[in-house]
């Protein structure tokens, strides 16, 4: 974990952000369904800090990622970096934006160009923003390639002479290069292996110390997110269902999926293992197309009553920024429940 | 003692290639009883899906070299004819392979592909191994099976492509089913049910599993004994418990200590196994560990047996440490760094 600066500015902050994506259909191409990828989705991450954004396939967890990196255009909503908005924003008006914010992707074998060499790879976004001449960018790749654990012999081979791991240390130099800011680590280390993959979360935790980075952390493995955050989103169709300082989620979550995703989560211990209630999710996250009403978990929930299926509940504080949206929250007392919805209430 | 199916002997698979023989597989030995379920455990590399599909007879090719036996219901698959072998995949031995939006054929119907299965076994009419396809779907949990049957694989999500998978595995009844990393590819809700689902079909078909995995955790709670493999060589075996509460091998430890758990304090730093896994071609001398292994000393050099150090004797394990030094040592690996105060 990273020391937090508290200042008044988030360095970046997004507001009821949605991203619809048009299904068209017909010679027309009219638009006959939209894809509620992500719903109406605000939250602020301090400078230095570390944001886990967890959820299942299909949650919009990827999509939220790159709406705000603004690969995306959002449908509605705002996203304000450093103070100032940035959605409406077009490609040139971005440029000097994207310094500031970079992308991890999830596959280190389909997000690299298999055609270019290691050095053009990094040295790439350099070029693009004209940043030295060519020798001083040749320096700077071969000591990021140093900084990622790579050597900087490799800056003449080709992405396929690496292993899944060096792969994946290849795109977080690159998207270092430019000492962005802001990192969005898109399931940076889902494709590797378990040995592999607390090397790399060591490295990104190396990395933030060093260069002050604040990173957004999306994963589907809540042990992996809990490893690396300060605090965690949990994302289910589109929406935040539940947001917390890191370890209060897992001592005391609140909304039932949070429950069963920790409960998912395999334990290297046969004993403790047999022990523990697994509470298996049925069936698949419903389709974004035409999510349930009411509280959108509701049809996989084991908690679910009537209330569920027709009034979708808001997201609540329950003291110690702890939010959660549920009609039937787990490990609250009543007074708190009742506080929090009065306060929902009022506001 | 329950039945004895598959009895793999000193199993040796190399292939000659342009840069020098790999030695992928390089004696492991392990047996299967009717009922159990066998966790192969490993890096990428570590040669865990070659010795799963040398038994499958995947791996013949001009330029393989194969040693030791592979005995299944008292005959060496390697010493089977590939047309004899036929007769083995999928009827007796069946797979699941790791990723399912890859094996399965896009431009088929999931019923098509699972009937193909049944009829290539046995001589049944298309009507009969279609109703059998439903009734399959229908006992991995695929919901509403019967118009489900005439979708295309791209109508299925990951995780129900992973269930037509194990169903078309399943559909000739195998006595022995291999499940090469089924749930690497899936969310971690999904990977439950799925290692839930393998777990319940091995009772109900009365059938025997080898499960393949990079994650400990996975088989911590299904498996009754497990391999843990490095660079072709099996490293450590012992039944599930022993090798959870008394791991002997420091690879066994360095993989433990990577997993952020749920069930511990949060450490400071993960423990990381340094480097990567050695070349097939030029393995180092003596313990293949050694490199990459923190307590290392003179006689690493030489390579070490598999043998029982331990109490049960069914716990083998190929390290020189003293046992008593690593009971003293695992600890500070398995545990990460505490955090810092």
């Amino acid at each position: 974990m990273s020391e937090v600066v508290q200042t008044g500015v988030p360095l970046i902050e997004v507001r009821e952000v949605k991203k619809y994506f048009p299904i068209r259909k017909g010679m027309m191409q009219r638009e006959v369904a939209r894809v509620h990828a992500v719903d109406g989705v605000s939250f602020a991450v301090q400078e230095g800090e570390t944001l886990g954004l967890v959820g299942e396939s299909g949650c919009g967890k990827s999509t939220l990622g790159r709406t705000i990196v603004r690969l995306y255009e959002p449908t509605a909503g705002q996203i304000i970096f450093q103070g100032t908005p940035i959605e409406g924003h077009g490609a040139r008006q971005l440029r000097p934006l994207r310094r500031e914010m970079q992308m991890v992707f999830q596959d280190p074998y389909a997000s690299l160009n298999p055609r270019k060499r290691v050095g053009s790879i990094v040295g790439d976004p350099l070029k693009i923003h004209k940043l030295g001449d060519k020798r001083e960018r040749k320096a700077q790749v071969e000591e990021l390639l140093e900084t990622v654990g790579l050597s900087p012999e490799h800056y003449n081979r080709y992405p396929h002479e690496f292993s899944g791991g060096q792969r994946q240390r290849i795109g977080i130099a690159r998207a270092l290069a430019l000492r962005p800011k802001l990192v969005v680590a898109d399931e940076p280390v889902s494709a590797l292996d378990v040995s592999i993959q607390s090397q790399m979360l060591n490295l990104l935790e190396d990395l933030q110390n060093e260069f002050r980075l604040t990173y957004i952390f999306i994963a589907h493995d809540l042990g992996v997110v809990r490893h690396v955050s300060d605090r965690i989103a949990v994302m289910y169709l589109g929406k935040i269902v539940e947001m917390s300082p890191a370890e209060e989620l897992y001592v005391r979550p609140i909304m039932p999926y949070t429950e069963a995703l920790l409960s998912a989560v395999p334990v290297p211990d046969p004993d403790l293992a047999q022990k523990r209630e697994r509470i298996v999710l049925e069936g698949d996250v419903p389709s974004p197309i035409n999510p349930p009403g009411g509280c959108r978990f509701h049809p996989r929930c084991r908690y679910a009553t009537q209330v569920c299926m027709e009034i979708e509940p808001p997201l609540v504080e329950y003291g110690n920024g702890h939010l959660a949206a549920c009609h039937h929250p787990l490990n609250v007392d009543s007074t708190l429940a009742a506080a929090a919805v009065r306060s929902a209430a009022g506001s | 003692m329950a039945e004895l199916l598959l009895d793999v002997r000193d199993l040796k698979a190399h292939f000659a290639t342009e840069d020098g023989i790999v030695k992928a597989v390089d004696g492991v030995s392990f047996r299967l009883e009717r009922g159990q379920v066998l966790g192969i455990v490993g890096e990428s590399g570590s040669g865990k899906s070659v010795t799963a599909m040398t038994i499958m007879g995947l791996t013949r090719d001009v330029n393989s070299r194969f040693e030791g036996e592979v005995i299944y219901k008292g005959r060496d698959l390697l010493k089977v004819s590939d047309s004899e072998m036929q007769d083995y995949r999928g009827a007796e031995i069946g797979m699941i392979f790791q990723d399912p939006m890859t094996s399965l054929n896009p431009v088929y119907r999931i019923g098509e592909q699972i009937a193909e299965a049944i009829r290539t076994h046995e001589k049944v009419d298309k009507r009969t191994a279609k109703n059998r396809a439903v009734e399959l779907l229908r006992q991995v949990g695929i919901p509403n099976p019967e118009s489900r049957v005439d979708d295309f694989p791209h109508q299925f999500s990951g995780g129900m492509r992973q269930r037509a998978m194990i169903a078309m595995a399943l559909s000739c009844n195998p006595a022995v089913l291999i499940a090469d990393e089924p749930t690497t590819a899936l969310d971690v809700t999904i990977q439950a049910q799925i290692i839930e689902l393998i777990d319940r079909l091995k009772d109900d078909f009365n059938s025997a599993v080898i499960l393949i995995t990079h994650d400990l955790g996975v088989v911590a709670d299904i498996a009754d004994e497990i391999l843990v493999m490095y660079a072709g060589n099996v490293v450590e075996r012992a039944e599930t418990r022993d090798l959870f509460y008394d791991p002997q091998m420091p690879y066994t430890w360095g993989l433990l200590g990577s997993i952020p758990r749920l069930d511990r304090p949060r450490p400071d730093r993960l423990h990381s196994i340094k480097g990567s896994p050695p070349s097939l071609i030029t393995l180092p001398q003596g313990c293949a560990f050694r490199p990459r292994c923190p307590h290392a000393f003179d006689r690493c050099m030489e390579k070490p047996p598999l043998e029982n150090h331990v109490d049960p004797p069914t716990h083998l394990d190929r390290c020189w440490l003293d046992v008593e030094y690593k009971r003293a040592h695992r600890g500070d690996t398995i545990a990460g760094e505490p955090e810092a105060a």
